[in-house]
C-alpha cells in the first residue's frame, strides 16, 4: 500500500503544484453549429478544490459547454483557458497531455464493453504508464475500492446495474489522479440511493484529490447539497451565478422557476407559435 | 488468461492460410519455366500468325524452351514480329527455324523451333531467317476444294 | 415542375453528400495508416482482430469453399466431356477458383461475416460514447480501436482466400477424380502444365489483398461513421455489406482487366 502511494506521486508532480489562478475561465466564449449558435458569450472560472454546477433545461448548450472544456469542440469566439492553455490553440499531442490530468464521467459511463470492470479501470493506467502488473492491480483495486466496488473487479459491464456501471466510470476516470473531473449529467437515470452515493462520491473523490470539477446537471436538488458554485444556463447564456445558499434565497424569475420546477415562467411552456385564436379562426364553422 | 488460447488459434489460422498458398503454388501452380531464370530474346518475322497470343510456349522437341514475348505488325513487310523469351539456359543454332503449331485439332498454338547445324548460336536481339507460317484452317479447306475442282474434267455437255 | 426541382434538388444534395463522404472517407484512411504504427507495436491487439475476423470466419469460408469446389466439378466435367476433354477439369477448377471465385466469392463472405461484425461493434462503441471516453481519455481511438481492426482484416483476407481456392480444388478433385473417375494423374498434371504461378496464385493473392484493404476500410469507415443512434447502426452495417459486395466486384473488373490483358 506505502509503496502505491509514493508512486503516486511521482506519476504526478503536476498535482501538487497549487497556485491561485483559476484552472479553468472562459471569457466570452461563443459557438455555433454552422448557423445555428448555441453559446452566446460565456464567462465562468472554476478553481481548484471547487466543485461548479451547470445547470439548465435540455437544449441550453451546457453540454457543449463541457465539450468545450474537455477539447471536443473549439469555441468559435472568446478564450477558453485550462490550466493556464488557451485550448483554441492547442496541437492534438498537447490537447492530449492536458487530457491525461483530465477525466471525464460520461453520462452512462461509457464502460468497455469487451473489457471487465478491472480491465476498464487499468486502461488509462496501462495506455499511460508503464507500470508493472503488479502496481496497476494495487492502484486499480484501490480506485474500486474508493468507489465500494472492489468486489466487481471480474465483472463484466454487462453484468452491472446502471448505478455500478455509473461508479465504475467514475473510478476509471479518477485512475490517473486528475486534476479537473468533468460530468455529464452523472445523476440521470438513477434510483435515489445511487444517486446520494454518486453525489457523495464526486464530492470525496474531489477533496481527496485536490481537484476541480465540473458537473453538468439538471438536477437541482441533488447538486446544490454538494457543489459549492452554480452557473445557470439559458439559451446560451450564463443567466444566474452564485453559491448554493445564494441560489436558493434567490428572487431571479429564471432560478426560481428551476429550483422549483414551475412549468411556466421565464422559460415559457408553449414552443413559440403565433396565437392560438388566429388559426382557429381559420376553421370553416 | 485467455490470451494464450487466442495466441493459439490465431497461430493456426495463420498456419493453416499459408499451408494453403504454399498448397497453391506447389501443387496447383507452377513457375512457367521462363519465369525467373535469365532470358534471351530474338524475333521471327511471320506472313501470318493464326491464332498465337503472347505468353504462347515455344517448344523444342516438344519441351517448353521460351514464351512468346509480344507481338507486332511490321508496317513495311507487312507481316508479323514475333517477339520470343528464350531460357538462357538453352542455346540454339542461328540458323534454328521456327515454326507456329498447334496442339491437337483445336489446342493452342504454339511456337515450335528446328534447331539447324551452324556452331554459331543465336544471341539476344538476334532475327530467326527461316519461318513457317501458321496452318489457317479455312485456306486448307479451300485449297483442297480447288484442287478437287481442278481434277474433276468438265461434265460433258 | 416544382417535383422536377425537388427531384433535382435531392439528386444535388445525394451527389454532394457522396463526395463529402469520400473525401472524409480518404482522409479516414489517412489517418488510419498513419496511427498504424502504433497499432503494430502492440500486436496483441492485433492478433486479437485476427482472431476475431479470420479465425471466426473460418468454418464459413472452408465449407463454401469445398461446396464451390464440388459445384464447379460438376458443371466443370458436364461441359468439358462434351468436347472430349474431360482430362482439363482440373485446370478449370484451378483456374476459376485461382483467379476470381476465390478472391470474389471469399471477399463476399468476408465482408458479410466479419466486415458487418466490425462495423457494429465500432458503432456501438460510438454509440454508447466508447469511443469519445477513449478520447478524452487520451488515448486515440483510431489507434487503439480502428486501426488493429482493419490491419486484423488486412490480414486475414487473403489468407482466407487462398484457404477457399485451395479447399475448392480439392472439392473439384473429391467430384472429378473420387467421384466420376478423372484420371488422378491427368488431373493434377494438367492443372500444374497449365497454372502459372505468377499470373494465376500471385495475381488471385493480389486480388485478395486488395479487396481485403477495400472491406476492411469500408468497415470500420462505416462504423466510425455512423449515426450514433441503434437506428443508424442498423444503417451502417448494411451499408458496409452493400458497399464491400459493390467495390469486391467493381474492384475485380479494373484489377482483371490490368492483370489479363494481353492474354
Amino acid at each position: 500500500m506505502f509503496v502505491c502511494i509514493i508512486h503516486f506521486v511521482q506519476i504526478h508532480p503536476v498535482n501538487s503544484t497549487v497556485s491561485d489562478k483559476p484552472l479553468v475561465r472562459l471569457d466570452g466564449v461563443h459557438f455555433a453549429y454552422g448557423e445555428r449558435e448555441i453559446l452566446r458569450g460565456i464567462d465562468l472560472t472554476v478553481n481548484r478544490g471547487q466543485v461548479v454546477a451547470i445547470m439548465g433545461g435540455s437544449g441550453s448548450g451546457k453540454t457543449t459547454l463541457l465539450r468545450l472544456i474537455g477539447g471536443q469542440l473549439r469555441a468559435s469566439a472568446g478564450k477558453l483557458e485550462v490550466d493556464g492553455q488557451d485550448m483554441g490553440a492547442l496541437s492534438r499531442a498537447a490537447l492530449y497531455a492536458l487530457r491525461r490530468r483530465m477525466g471525464m464521467l460520461f453520462q452512462f459511463g461509457a464502460l468497455f464493453t469487451d473489457m471487465s470492470v478491472f480491465d476498464n479501470v487499468a486502461f488509462p493506467l496501462r495506455e499511460h504508464t508503464n507500470l508493472p502488473a503488479e502496481l496497476i492491480r494495487d492502484l486499480v483495486l484501490m480506485k474500486l475500492h474508493a468507489v465500494g466496488l472492489r468486489g466487481a473487479a471480474a465483472l463484466m459491464p454487462s453484468e452491472l446495474s446502471g448505478g455500478m456501471a455509473r461508479r465504475v466510470a467514475l473510478a476509471r476516470a479518477v485512475a490517473l489522479d486528475p486534476m479537473l473531473m468533468l460530468y455529464d449529467e452523472p445523476f440521470a437515470g438513477l434510483d435515489p440511493i445511487s444517486l446520494g452515493i454518486t453525489g457523495q462520491l464526486i464530492r470525496r473523490l474531489n477533496d481527496a484529490l485536490g481537484a476541480a470539477s465540473v458537473m453538468v446537471t439538471h438536477d437541482v436538488q441533488a447538486s446544490l447539497n454538494l457543489v459549492d458554485y452554480v452557473y445557470f444556463v439559458s439559451e446560451g447564456r450564463i443567466v444566474a451565478h452564485g453559491t448554493p445558499t445564494e441560489i436558493r434565497a434567490s428572487n431571479d424569475p429564471f432560478v426560481h422557476q428551476f429550483v422549483h420546477a414551475e412549468a411556466d415562467g421565464p422559460v415559457p411552456f408553449h414552443y413559440p407559435a403565433p396565437p392560438l385564436a388566429s388559426l382557429l379562426d381559420n376553421i370553416p364553422a | 488468461m485467455s490470451r494464450t488460447t487466442l495466441d493459439l488459434w490465431v497461430g493456426f489460422f495463420v498456419a493453416l492460410g499459408f499451408a494453403a498458398l504454399v498448397f497453391l503454388a506447389v501443387k496447383v501452380g507452377s513457375y512457367s519455366d521462363v519465369s525467373g531464370g535469365p532470358t534471351y530474346a530474338v524475333e521471327a518475322a511471320f506472313d501470318n500468325i493464326g491464332g498465337l497470343k503472347a505468353r504462347a510456349p515455344v517448344k523444342s522437341a516438344g519441351v517448353v524452351v521460351g514464351r512468346v514475348g509480344g507481338i507486332r505488325f511490321d508496317s513495311h513487310s507487312y507481316r508479323a514480329i514475333v517477339r520470343l523469351d528464350l531460357d538462357g539456359r538453352y542455346p540454339f543454332p542461328a540458323d534454328t527455324s521456327a515454326s507456329i503449331l498447334t496442339s491437337g485439332l483445336l489446342g493452342e498454338q504454339y511456337i515450335g523451333l528446328d534447331p539447324g547445324a551452324e556452331t554459331e548460336n543465336l544471341k539476344n536481339g538476334d532475327t530467326l531467317q527461316i519461318t513457317q507460317s501458321a496452318v489457317v484452317l479455312e485456306k486448307l479447306i479451300g485449297q483442297f476444294l480447288f484442287n478437287k475442282a481442278a481434277e474433276t474434267p468438265a461434265s460433258p455437255q | 415542375m416544382n417535383a422536377l426541382t425537388a427531384i433535382l434538388r435531392k439528386l444535388g444534395a445525394l451527389a454532394v453528400d457522396g463526395l463529402w463522404r469520400a473525401g472524409f472517407m480518404a482522409r479516414f484512411f489517412l489517418a488510419v495508416l498513419r496511427y498504424s504504427g502504433q497499432s503494430f507495436r502492440r500486436l496483441p491487439l492485433t492478433l486479437r482482430e485476427i482472431y476475431f475476423s479470420g479465425v471466426l470466419s473460418l468454418l464459413i469460408i472452408l465449407v463454401s469453399g469445398l461446396f464451390v469446389g464440388l459445384v464447379l466439378g460438376l458443371q466443370g466435367y458436364d461441359i468439358l466431356q462434351r468436347f472430349g476433354s474431360s482430362d482439363a477439369l482440373g485446370i478449370m477448377v484451378a483456374l476459376s477458383l485461382l483467379r476470381e471465385l476465390g478472391p470474389v466469392v471469399a471477399g463476399l463472405l468476408f465482408a458479410s461475416r466479419a466486415g458487418s461484425a466490425v462495423t457494429a461493434e465500432i458503432g456501438l462503441m460510438k454509440t454508447t460514447e466508447q469511443l469519445q471516453a477513449m478520447d478524452m481519455m487520451a488515448v486515440n481511438p483510431i489507434a487503439r480501436v480502428v486501426a488493429p481492426r482493419f490491419w486484423g482484416g488486412v490480414i486475414s483476407m487473403p489468407l482466407l482466400a487462398a484457404m477457399f481456392s485451395a479447399m475448392g480444388i480439392f472439392g473439384g478433385w473429391l467430384i472429378g477424380v473420387v467421384a466420376i473417375g478423372v484420371d488422378d494423374g491427368a488431373f493434377w498434371s494438367q492443372m500444374r502444365a497449365s497454372v502459372d504461378f505468377r499470373h494465376d496464385v500471385l495475381n488471385g493473392v493480389i486480388k485478395s489483398i486488395v479487396f481485403g484493404i477495400a472491406v476492411s476500410l469500408i468497415a470500420v469507415f462505416e462504423g466510425y461513421d455512423c449515426q450514433p443512434t441503434a437506428e443508424g447502426v442498423s444503417r451502417a452495417i448494411t451499408r458496409t455489406v452493400v458497399s464491400s459486395a459493390l467495390a469486391i466486384l467493381a474492384l475485380d473488373f479494373v484489377l482483371t482487366s490490368f492483370m489479363f490483358r494481353g492474354l
